[in-house]
């Protein structure tokens, strides 16, 4: 018998990724850049495809495209039954409780216009408020810029404290009888900040609104189960996932969807059609208008399958080992600070130099083959708050390892050198 | 790898340390824009003083990065005294600097920026207080942006 410590070890050592075997999956990964080798930190912005994901979708080309839904032929079966499968995993992927919730869309960026399009157009009216954060991207603001303009409804932001976490208790003040619809992101990507999501869906649900979670940055790298959260509609995207461009996903619950008008119109999305009125298709498919990105939906497949192959809590498990270690690496340059400490992170780190533009850091580190964002992170009003009008995002994935972050450090000092700070 | 030097020359850095001309405005000015990269989020104002079709002083205010913000203070240094028409000429040199596979007219100081070449992402950063600049001289009220 063995005793709890050592199965505690074990468990441990079961938790730890052999990233160098994982990184082989990741073609991308084995080039030079500026004669250094790559080291990818731009996570946030985009992750890069496994084999078995580009391989899925030139499978698919190769030998079951169709269009889906229409032909009676056997590739379009084929292109069906792959595509609607894709949909079963996405459903298993979030947890969601009826595959018929599951849209499949471009991009979270989509379904957020969506949702917009659709549930904000029927239902508000003049006076009626949609509550975001501070720190929304600016995918979670526009849209609702834009429907305030064409329906008269307010739109309330909820403050974020100087660390990059919601100040909970302006949250809960700037809840009213007028609020709609809540929209706020789970996990901040130009902070790393986690929105503590359940509480603030438990809050707006007291007040009868409705809860949209722009799950963007936080599906690749934790669990999230729409059930265990009750949110009414959630949003995330294929490609930072280890997924194709191009698809994504809007999660909504049953009842909310059928109330909800389609989007767009056109095939698909109806059951009939005549000149004096049309009919519409049941949930999903209302809101699936023309031919959608099948093969996406197929590479999307792929890529639930290779995060479960891996295991979302040994990804979790090392994005927060890297965070930890890039940390406390990080704060030990001088002249250098991290903006955004929020209470609870995701592998996201944001950080200024002392007298040296976040470009001018972008461009140095690319010099020695280390990619990170630098700018505003489509988050322009939460990089004023904080009083920078760019910074430089280093963001992890499972193939990131303790030596990138190494390499991202000496790549800073090198800024340090150009700059004559030493 | 190109030399991180040929971008960062000395007299980048120091222009960028102590940029000339900056956070003044001309007693007066009479010429006034103002303008905007939305992919860095560098921004600056350029204010001239212009009489009898010359320069007479130039000054710039906002903030950016060491690139934009060293490219502003030379074009300060450099216009001050020249005529409207000479300042369209070395916008003209400094634009084919930045773009052309050789170094076009004898830029004096200016020449510089040609490091930049070698990055074309960063070129814009270099010629965006020249676009500020000749909108100014045009009187145009619209922010000039990069993109």
């Amino acid at each position: 018998m063995t005793s709890v410590v050592e199965q505690k070890a074990t468990e441990a050592r079961s938790r730890q990724l052999d990233v160098e075997r994982l990184r082989a999956d990741f073609p991308v990964l084995h080039q030079s850049v500026h004669g250094r080798p790559l080291v990818y930190l731009d996570n946030a912005a985009s992750v890069h495809k496994p084999q078995s994901v580009i391989d899925a979708v030139g499978k698919f080309y190769s030998h079951d495209y169709a269009n889906v839904h229409r032909g009676v032929h056997a590739l379009s079966e084929r292109a069906t039954d792959a595509y609607e499968a894709a949909r079963d995993r996405v459903r298993e992927f979030i947890n969601a409780a009826d595959r018929r919730e599951i849209v499949f869309v471009r991009g979270t960026t989509e379904a957020i216009n969506l949702v917009a399009g659709s549930f904000g157009r029927q239902r508000l009216t003049p006076g009626d408020e949609i509550l975001i954060t501070a720190m929304e991207h600016h995918a979670n603001i526009v849209p609702w810029q834009l429907l305030c303009e064409q329906t008269g409804a307010r739109l309330v932001v909820a403050p974020v404290d100087d660390h990059g976490d919601v100040i909970m208790a302006e949250f809960s003040r700037l809840l009213g009888a007028r609020t709609r619809l809540v929209s706020v992101t789970h996990v901040s990507n130009a902070l790393g900040s986690v929105v503590p999501v359940r509480q603030v869906i438990d809050l707006a649900h007291r007040h009868g609104a409705r809860v949209l979670i722009d799950a963007a940055q936080s599906v690749p790298h934790m669990r999230v189960d729409v059930q265990a959260l009750d949110c009414d509609l959630l949003a995330f995207s294929g490609h930072k996932m280890y997924g194709p461009t191009g698809i994504g996903v809007l999660y909504g619950k049953a009842e909310l969807l059928r109330d909800m008008p389609p989007y767009q119109g056109g095939g698909e999305m109806i059951r009939q059609v005549s000149f004096e009125r049309s009919i519409y298709a049941d949930i999903p498919y209302k809101f699936e208008a023309g031919t959608q990105h099948i093969a996406g939906a197929v590479g999307l497949k792929a890529a639930i399958d290779y995060i479960a192959s891996v295991g979302m809590d040994a990804i979790a498990h090392h994005e927060a080992q890297l965070l930890d270690y890039a940390t406390s690496r990080l704060q030990a340059i001088s002249g250098l600070r991290i903006v955004g400490t929020a209470k609870e992170k995701a592998g996201i780190i944001s950080f200024v130099l002392d007298g040296v533009h976040a470009h001018d850091i972008g461009t140095i580190v690319d010099q020695q083959g280390v990619a990170v964002r630098v700018g505003h992170h489509c988050a322009m009003p939460i990089m004023k708050h904080f009083g920078v009008a760019a910074t430089a995002r280093a963001a992890f994935a499972l193939y990131n390892t303790e030596a990138d972050v190494d390499a991202l450090v000496a790549a800073v000092e090198k800024v340090k050198e150009v700059f004559g700070h030493v | 790898m190109s030399d991180l030097r040929d971008l960062y020359e000395e007299v980048i850095l120091d222009h960028n340390r102590n940029p000339r001309n900056f956070l003044r405005k001309p007693a007066e000015t009479n010429r006034h824009a103002h303008g905007y990269n939305p992919l860095c989020g560098d921004e600056f104002e350029v204010n001239i003083s212009i009489k009898d079709d010359v320069i007479e002083d130039i000054a710039f205010e906002g903030a950016g990065c060491a690139i934009s913000t060293a490219s502003a203070s030379l074009m300060t240094e450099a216009l001050k005294g020249k005529s409207v028409k000479d300042a369209q000429k070395l916008f003209q040199g400094v634009h084919h600097l930045l773009t052309e596979a050789d170094d076009g007219q004898d830029l004096g100081k200016l020449a510089v920026l040609s490091g930049v070449r070698e990055y074309p992402m960063r070129i814009k950063c270099a010629t965006l207080a020249w676009h500020i600049m000749q909108a100014a001289l045009r009187n145009e009220q619209d922010t000039v942006t990069t993109e």
